[in-house]
């Protein structure tokens, strides 16, 4: 529930600096909620500026000028902090803060604050909640289309209508202007002058800081690989590649493809920070304290281009050997430490080196005078060697130690025992204690997946064998589990690719993660350093003994307190908040501008990902007035299941007890070196590496949850759909015949076509490989323009589990309502919202949520809400036998075989009172009403749109009810942000007020987890 | 550290131990041990330890028999030996966990850096670590258990440090061996074979792999006494005692590789193997 830190932060900065009250409030319950709702107006009023930012925003009024007259009218059910939100959204824009955010969301918030409406009816409208979410889609879609009219129009109006809450808003207005003109002298010019904006943005804020310190900028501390602190402030919605470019260009450093930034989640986890998102939303409530580390180490180091790169390279190794990341030998650490030596020393000099103390440096975790000896003796012997040439040798040496470049997770195996899986370039590697148990080569693996704590692989069939098998492992957490799959999916991409991925196209109901490695591979980053073109830059090598006071591992944490006093966003208080009352304080915030989106959308999504959403079921409902434009609105679902269970072993046969597996090895590397885009061809080859893997192996990989399967897999049928977390099974091999097997190549190839949502298939790329990464939701779901997103209600039934693709068909069924920021208003709605979420993650109690609508397992009835649509669909349940393919144990698996799942289905709903209010109030004069249907492979959507005559204003309301089937592989988050997603691009006119989730899980024998 | 590799059969030295009476008589057959023809068994051992000396260079030292400890000659098992440093073992066996004792003086006098095995429920073999100049191997096998693989990895740290599944009654090193830095040599058994595979699949690095006939003749010695450029040698027994081993290993011929044919069929029916019968080591190892 606390996952979205970032934005809750944001807000209590906000809250504070404007001194309102806020920050007391949103601890509050709805009674409170709407007490500040009625003072939020007042507040507005005053900090109101007038005209003068009127002026500003004018140009984009103007184009929407045309857009009109209703606006008034609709206006008065714009509730107040509507218009504070918005209205911080446009000061926003003019910053030139965000880019993302569109025009539209801007000019209504202008709209908004403008029109101001009247507090008395929203109010009202509290009270009926029915009312209330109907009025804000009218609103919402008032606002985009009048917006501009309005601004120009009702200004005057507007200050009248609300004295006090003018008189508030001029004075947050007028700081916004004077904020925006300064930012306008100083760092105008600089905002277009490139494509990034937000590095503009930090400029001019920090010109104007005084005014906005609040809120605009966020100080960074980055340490550095020679233990020194780099800061900088940070526009707070910047993402993480200016900090890294920032950064990057502090160190004079080129090949950066290296390198990023870590940020200490806990004690035991560090992220990596993506560049392509922004900071503030990985970090959540995190201090804004980072690693400059080593991110991707070089196989071959004298393959880099610069001096300096392979410093910082030699930086990092040095702490990786002191913390005893990296382990060593005596010998080699006496070496290592020698060239250490050379390289920030120079030639051994009896009178000087005679007498500098060797234990202020660290050459080993645990430093012995023997070893300081060893060093000093062999530092004599390198005389003559430069500094870099020094560096050049130590990384030679340090290349070569088995850790080298292993990035260890931590995790258990089927028998809950520890073991450890490195990430390196070359693979997945399994340790139990030191000791290599498993090797997974890149090549072998089909693909990767996680699911809450668990993590997933599938790997090629061994030699001989003829079933794909995936192998699961327990990580500590969700977010373990995610950040492994997220550095694999990264490790792969960069030394195994040519070129980055694309990210799967955004497709309404694409499931699973999109994320993907967006930086530039090893190949690319080689060939781009040989364009370096400059002469060699001069560094200073800072002493080691620097790096070894502050490397161990623990400079973060020591800081942490402190900083976090710094960053008053930092505070957890506010992740505690119910949503609801989140979004409160932003409008409340004079600030708040981009705030005022994710704030109320966030806490939802955060909610959502909490609970992982296994879930299926989207449908998406937009309100909107003119919606004929969303008809055009296609939605098209990407998610495919096909059954795997294909056998990559064509050759098989051939090699089959081959006497010499190694040679074999080798001659399929060459082919595979070719190319990883060589896709099947390349994966049929491929498979000539893989070999028998040794029974003890195997059970020692195999998941925790797997157990039971495994237990099973004596020739019993699973059921797929075991539920949520229950994933892990073993694909089943459709083809018992070995000459079937010849089909091998098109099915691989019918693979990729058809993705896989939520898995990383590091063979097929572009085509096949998805990554699912709940988190993705969260995000996406943010970037949305629209203010608020609430996931009203959400259903679980879907099986999560099975990585067989044909195995476990879940149905999914999402249903969204697009609203705007309404749901701050009910505090009861979204205390619901947040229980529903609690309930989803702890076990799904479905039942016990006030709002959830519970659905049979082939209906679910949202019939409480008038606007939500129900969701009937017959839970489709594909099974499929599912075996776990032990290489010793050659099973045989009938793929067929259909069994009677049990289904369950869960409904847990989500809502905010105020959208039931819309939902409910007066439905006014239906105009028209049409459904339409389509169908996909996997999924079936259906769009009902309805069109409305309400006092005057013309309401169109668009249903979608997207029903995904597939099996627990798909990652229902990111289904379901992308539908939202597209659905708002789609209907960029609308407002999305409304999310049910409807999941259906068959029920696996052994119950859930 | 030198080129990846490079440090295989890098040695100086060459440690042999006699073969005592007891080993064909009364004790050794106590232990279990068939009867041999103990004079046929110490003709082999002096013809190994001459080539050791005369045909490879080495430095010899030879330990002198005890007939307390029958299987004393085969002190491969207790001892792992890279680099500057010698792990000594704790042999699975409680009888032979003595003959441990001598190698280590011996071993300390030559200057190595002497690492024990203190955990009690540690069993190690040294005939079931297989160094590959890049990596280890650990066997579990019959004798050797996890626990003394850890320590084999907590010894070697530079190294990455594997486990290989070992059924029956071998040791790792009784079936496969390194022909050269990139070769691997195995026999032809089952359990050879899937030793070989879980091998590949462990492995970072690519070897090429030569399958013999017989899982003995792979148990065979890569030694590099020389410097760095002298062509290496192998000593194995196809062209001794196993003669339908010797084609498959003539690929090595074209490597410059010079073979040195060794018999050692009576020891081996005490379960010895070449790379149990000496310890090889330089005393120089990063020169």
């Amino acid at each position: 529930m606390t996952t979205e830190v970032g934005s809750a932060s944001e807000v209590k900065k906000d809250s504070s600096q404007l001194g309102t009250d806020a920050t007391k409030e949103k601890p509050k319950e709805v009674a409170e909620n709407q007490q500040n709702q009625s003072s939020d107006p007042e507040e507005e009023k005053g900090s109101q500026p007038p005209p003068a930012a009127e002026s500003q925003s004018s140009l984009r009024r103007q184009k929407r000028e045309k857009e009109t007259s209703e606006s008034r009218g609709i206006s008065r059910f714009i509730p107040p902090w509507l218009k504070k939100q918005k209205s911080y959204t446009l000061v926003v824009a003019k910053d030139g803060g965000d880019k993302k955010e569109p025009t539209q969301a801007v000019v209504e918030e202008q709209v908004l604050d403008k029109e101001e409406p009247l507090p008395e009816e929203q109010r009202q409208a509290k009270g009926d909640a029915e009312e209330m979410a109907q009025k804000k889609q009218e609103i919402k879609v008032e606002v985009k289309e009048e917006k501009p009219s309005v601004s120009k129009e009702e200004k005057p109006s507007v200050s009248k209508v609300e004295m006090q809450p003018t008189e508030l808003v001029s004075k947050e207005r007028e700081e916004k202007v004077k904020e925006t003109q300064e930012d306008k002298l100083e760092g105008g010019a600089a905002k277009r002058e490139t494509k990034e904006v937000q590095t503009n943005e930090l400029k001019a804020e920090k010109a104007s800081q005084k005014v906005t310190k609040k809120t605009k900028t966020v100080q960074c501390k980055v340490t550095l690989l020679d233990g020194t602190e780099y800061s900088c402030d940070l526009e707070k919605h910047a993402k993480g590649q200016v900090l890294f470019d920032k950064v990057c260009e502090h160190l004079n450093l080129l090949e950066k493809d290296y390198f990023g930034l870590l940020f200490q989640e806990s004690p035991e986890q560090k992220n990596w920070l993506d560049p392509a998102k922004e900071i503030k939303r990985q970090l959540r409530n995190l201090p804004w304290l980072f690693t400059f580390n080593v991110k991707f180490y070089p196989p071959d180091p004298s393959q880099l281009t610069e001096d300096i790169t392979r410093y910082f390279l030699c930086l990092q190794l040095r702490q990786d050997i002191a913390s005893g990341r990296l382990p060593c030998s005596f010998v080699t650490h006496a070496l290592l430490g020698s060239y250490t030596l050379q390289a920030e020393l120079g030639d051994y000099d009896p009178e000087e080196h005679g007498s500098i103390d060797l234990s202020e440096f660290q050459f080993a975790p645990t430093q012995t005078k023997e070893l300081e000896e060893k060093v000093a003796e062999l530092h004599k012997t390198h005389r003559g060697l430069s500094p870099a040439q020094a560096d050049s040798q130590f990384l030679e040496n340090a290349k070569r130690l088995s850790m080298y470049g292993v990035d260890l997770h931590h995790a258990k195996d089927s028998e809950g025992v520890d073991i450890k899986l490195g990430v390196c370039a070359n693979g997945l590697l399994i340790y139990k204690d030191r000791l290599r148990i498993n090797r997974f080569a890149w090549p072998k693996i089909l693909k990767i997946s996680y699911k809450r704590s668990n993590f997933y692989i599938k790997v090629r069939p061994a030699e001989l064998e003829q079933f794909e098998s995936t192998i699961g492992f327990k990580l500590p957490n969700h977010r373990a589990a995610k950040r492994l799959w997220k550095v694999c999916v990264e490790h792969h991409t960069f030394y195994r690719l040519v070129s980055p991925e694309q990210p799967p196209k955004a497709k309404f109901l694409t499931l699973g993660s999109k994320f993907r490695y967006s930086g530039r591979t090893q190949a690319q980053t080689r060939q781009a350093s040989t364009l370096i073109d400059r002469p060699a830059p001069h560094f200073e090598r800072t002493s080691s003994k620097r790096v070894s006071r502050s490397l161990d591992g623990a400079p973060i944490d020591v800081m942490d307190q402190s900083l976090m006093k710094d960053f008053p966003g930092a505070a957890g208080e506010i992740s505690a908040y119910g949503p609801g009352l989140v979004s409160i304080a932003v409008v409340q915030d004079g600030d708040g501008r981009r705030e005022v989106r994710s704030p109320t959308k966030a806490p939802h999504l955060q909610l959502i990902e909490g609970k992982s959403l296994e879930e299926e079921i989207t449908s998406i409902l937009f309100s909107e007035k003119g919606f004929s434009d969303s008809m055009k609105a296609t939605f098209t679902s990407a998610t495919t299941w096909t059954a795997e269970g294909a056998v990559v072993s064509a050759n098989a046969p051939s090699e089959k007890l081959s006497s010499s597996p190694f040679s074999h090895l080798l001659e399929t590397r060459a082919p595979e070196s070719e190319g990883p885009c060589t896709g099947a061809r390349d994966a049929v080859k491929s498979s000539h590496e893989t070999l028998n893997i040794v029974e003890e192996k195997k059970r020692a990989e195999v998941g925790k949850d797997e157990r039971v399967i495994t237990e099973e897999m004596n020739g019993k049928e699973i059921s797929p759909g075991s539920g949520p977390g229950e994933i892990r099974k073993v694909e089943p091999v459709t083809q018992k015949d070995s000459t079937s097997l010849s089909s091998e190549s098109s099915s691989s190839s019918s693979e990729s076509e058809e993705e896989d949502v939520g898995e990383y298939r590091p063979h097929h790329r572009v085509t096949e490989g998805t990554i699912r990464e709940e988190q993705e939701y969260e995000e996406e779901v943010e970037e949305e323009p629209r203010p608020a997103a609430k996931v009203v209600e959400r259903e679980e039934a879907v099986p999560e589990a099975s990585p067989v693709t044909q195995a476990g068909a879940s149905v999914i069924t999402v249903e969204t309502v697009i609203q705007e920021n309404v749901g701050a208003q009910k505090i009861p709605g979204e205390k619901s919202v947040h229980e529903g979420a609690l309930k989803q993650d702890m076990g799904e109690e479905a039942e016990e949520e006030p709002q959830k609508v519970n659905g049979e397992v082939s209906h679910v009835d949202i019939d409480v809400l008038p606007q939500i649509i129900c969701c009937s669909e017959p839970p489709v349940v594909k099974t499929e036998m599912v075996t776990i393919s032990d290489a010793s144990q050659r099973t045989e698996i009938s793929t067929k075989e259909v069994p009677i799942v049990q289904t369950e289905t869960k409904t847990i709903t989500y809502e905010s009172p105020q959208i039931d209010g819309g939902a409910g109030g007066d439905s006014g004069t239906l105009l028209t009403a049409q459904t339409i249907t389509s169908e996909s492979v996997s999924t079936t959507t259906t769009t009902h749109i309805t069109k409305t005559v309400k006092g005057g204003i013309s309401e169109t309301r668009i249903e979608k009810r997207i029903v995904i089937t597939g099996d627990g592989d798909i990652d229902h988050d990111q289904a379901l942000a992308q539908a939202i997603r597209e659905a708002r691009e789609q209907h960029p006119d609308m407002s999305v007020t409304r999310v049910v989730v409807h999941k259906e899980t068959e029920l696996a024998e052994e119950g859930e987890d | 550290m030198g080129t990846p590799g490079e440090g295989l059969g890098r040695c100086s030295h060459a440690l042999i131990r006699g073969v005592p009476e007891s080993l064909a008589s009364g004790e050794g057959a106590g232990a279990g041990l068939p009867a041999l023809d103990l004079a046929k068994a110490q003709r082999e051992h002096g013809v190994l330890g001459g080539k050791l000396r005369q045909r490879l260079g080495l430095q010899l030292l030879e330990l002198p028999p005890e007939e307390s400890l029958p299987l004393g000659p085969l002190l491969g098992d207790t001892a792992v030996i890279q680099g500057d440093t010698a792990l000594i073992t704790r042999p699975w066996s409680p009888a032979r966990r003595p003959e441990v004792d001598g190698v280590r003086k011996a071993l300390q006098d030559l200057g190595l850096r002497i690492v024990e095995i203190g955990d009690q429920n540690a069993t190690l073999d040294g005939t079931d670590v297989l160094f590959t100049g890049r990596e280890f191997f650990v066997g579990l096998s019959k004798w050797t258990n996890h626990r003394g693989a850890e320590i084999v990895a907590d010894t070697f740290r530079d190294f990455a440090v594997s486990t290989v599944p070992v059924s029956g009654p071998s040791h790792l090193r009784g079936l496969c061996g390194m022909g050269g830095p990139r070769t691997v040599v195995a026999g032809s058994s089952d359990a050879a074979q899937k030793a070989v595979r879980a091998m590949a699949v462990l492995t970072d690095h690519p070897y090429a792999s030569l399958t013999l006939p017989d899982d003995a003749a792979a148990d065979c010695l890569f030694l590099r006494p020389g410097l760095p450029g002298v062509p290496p040698f192998l000593l194995h027994r196809g062209g001794g005692d196993l003669p339908n081993s010797l084609t498959p290993l003539s690929p090595l011929h074209l490597s410059d590789v010079t073979l040195v044919p060794v018999s050692c069929s009576e020891l081996e029916k005490a379960g010895a193997g070449l790379s149990s019968l000496c310890l090889v080591l330089s005393t120089r190892p990063h020169s």
